[in-house]
C-alpha cells in the first residue's frame, strides 16, 4: 500500500476512536463548565432589563449592550443532540489532523515504532499543542475578556511551531548548540509574550475558570496519550500489509 | 558499478517518494485542524465551539 494511504487510514481509524473516546471525557469534564460560564456570559450580554429571562431563553434576545461577541443572524447548532453531534465531529476531526501528523513523523522514522515511542509521540504533541501555548493564553471560559482573535491565533501558532522546532532539537541533536538553541527556542514566545487580554469585568467565577483549566489540560493529556498509542499500533499495523 | 549506481539511486528516489508522501499527509492534518480550529467563519467557529475551547485554541 502506498504510504500516503496507510497513513490516512491509520490517521483516520485513530482518530475516530480518539475523537469519540475524548468526546466522552469532554462530556463530563470540559463541556458541563463550559454550559455553566455562557449562563453568565448571556447574562452580560443582555440588557439588564431581560437579564433573569435571558439565561433561560438560548434564542438570542440581545441586540445591544456589551456584547463581547453577539451571534445575531450567525448560524448555530441548536442545544442538546444536535450541539453534541457536532462536538463529536469537530473532535473526530481535529484528532484525524493530529493523526495525520503524528502518522506522516512515523513513516518518516523509517522503521517501526512501537506503541511506547508513539505514546511518547503523544505527549509531545500535548506539549507543543497545549501546555506550551496554554502557559501564555490559559484554556478559556466563553464570558471572559480575551485580546484580538487574530493576535492571539498568531501567537498560539508560533508558539506551537518554535516548541516543535525546540523539542525536536534538543531530542535528537545530540551537539551542546542544540541544545541551547532548543531550550531558547522553547522559551522564545514566553518572552516576547501571549497577546494581553484589555482588563475588563467578567462575571465568569474564578473558581468555574480554575476547574476548566484543569479539566481541559487533564482531557488534553489523555487525548494526546491516547492519540499518540492509537496512531503508532493502526500504522504500524496498516504500513504492513 | 553500474548496477550499484541504480539500486542506489533508486533507494533514494524511494525515500524522496516517502518523504513526499508524508508531507503531504502531514499538510492535509494542519489543514483540517486549521479548518475546525482556526476558522473565521462563524458558522465553523459556532459548530466547533465546544471543542475548541476544550482544546484551548483561542476562540471569540
Amino acid at each position: 500500500m502506498s504510504v500516503f494511504r496507510s497513513i490516512v487510514f491509520s490517521a483516520a481509524l485513530a482518530g475516530v476512536i480518539s475523537g469519540a473516546a475524548i468526546t466522552g471525557a469532554q462530556m463530563v469534564g470540559t463541556i458541563p463548565l463550559i454550559q455553566k460560564s455562557e449562563v453568565y456570559e448571556r447574562k452580560a450580554e443582555a440588557p439588564a432589563a431581560v437579564a433573569p429571562t435571558a439565561a433561560a431563553q438560548p434564542a438570542h434576545t440581545h441586540d445591544h449592550g456589551a456584547a463581547a461577541h453577539s451571534h445575531e443572524a450567525e448560524w448555530e447548532p441548536a442545544e442538546g443532540l444536535q450541539r453534541n453531534a457536532f462536538t463529536t465531529g469537530a473532535n473526530i476531526l481535529t484528532a484525524i489532523g493530529f493523526a495525520l501528523l503524528l502518522a506522516g513523523i512515523f513513516a518518516l522514522r523509517g522503521r517501526a515504532v512501537s506503541w511506547r515511542e508513539g505514546l511518547f509521540w503523544g505527549l509531545g504533541g500535548f506539549v507543543v499543542f497545549t501546555a506550551a501555548p496554554g502557559l501564555g493564553l490559559p484554556p478559556e471560559l466563553p464570558g471572559m475578556p480575551v485580546a484580538d482573535l487574530t493576535l492571539r491565533q498568531t501567537w498560539w501558532i508560533g508558539t506551537a511551531c518554535a516548541t516543535a522546532a525546540g523539542l525536536g532539537l534538543l531530542v535528537f541533536r545530540k551537539a551542546s548548540w542544540a541544545a541551547i538553541l532548543g531550550l531558547g527556542l522553547i522559551v522564545l514566545p514566553h518572552l516576547i509574550g501571549a497577546p494581553l487580554a484589555p482588563a475588563g469585568h467578567t462575571d465568569v467565577p474564578e473558581a468555574l475558570s480554575h476547574s476548566f483549566v484543569v479539566a481541559a489540560v487533564l482531557t488534553s493529556l489523555l487525548f494526546w496519550a491516547l492519540l499518540g498509542v492509537l496512531t503508532s499500533i493502526a500504522f504500524q499495523r496498516i504500513s504492513r500489509t | 558499478m553500474q548496477q550499484t549506481q541504480t539500486a542506489q539511486i533508486s533507494a533514494v528516489t524511494t525515500d524522496v517518494n516517502v518523504v513526499v508522501q508524508a508531507v503531504l499527509a502531514m499538510a492535509l492534518g494542519l489543514f483540517i485542524v486549521g479548518m475546525v480550529g482556526f476558522s473565521h467563519i462563524s458558522a465553523v467557529h459556532n459548530a466547533a465551539h465546544d471543542t475548541r475551547h476544550a482544546n484551548a485554541f483561542p476562540c471569540h
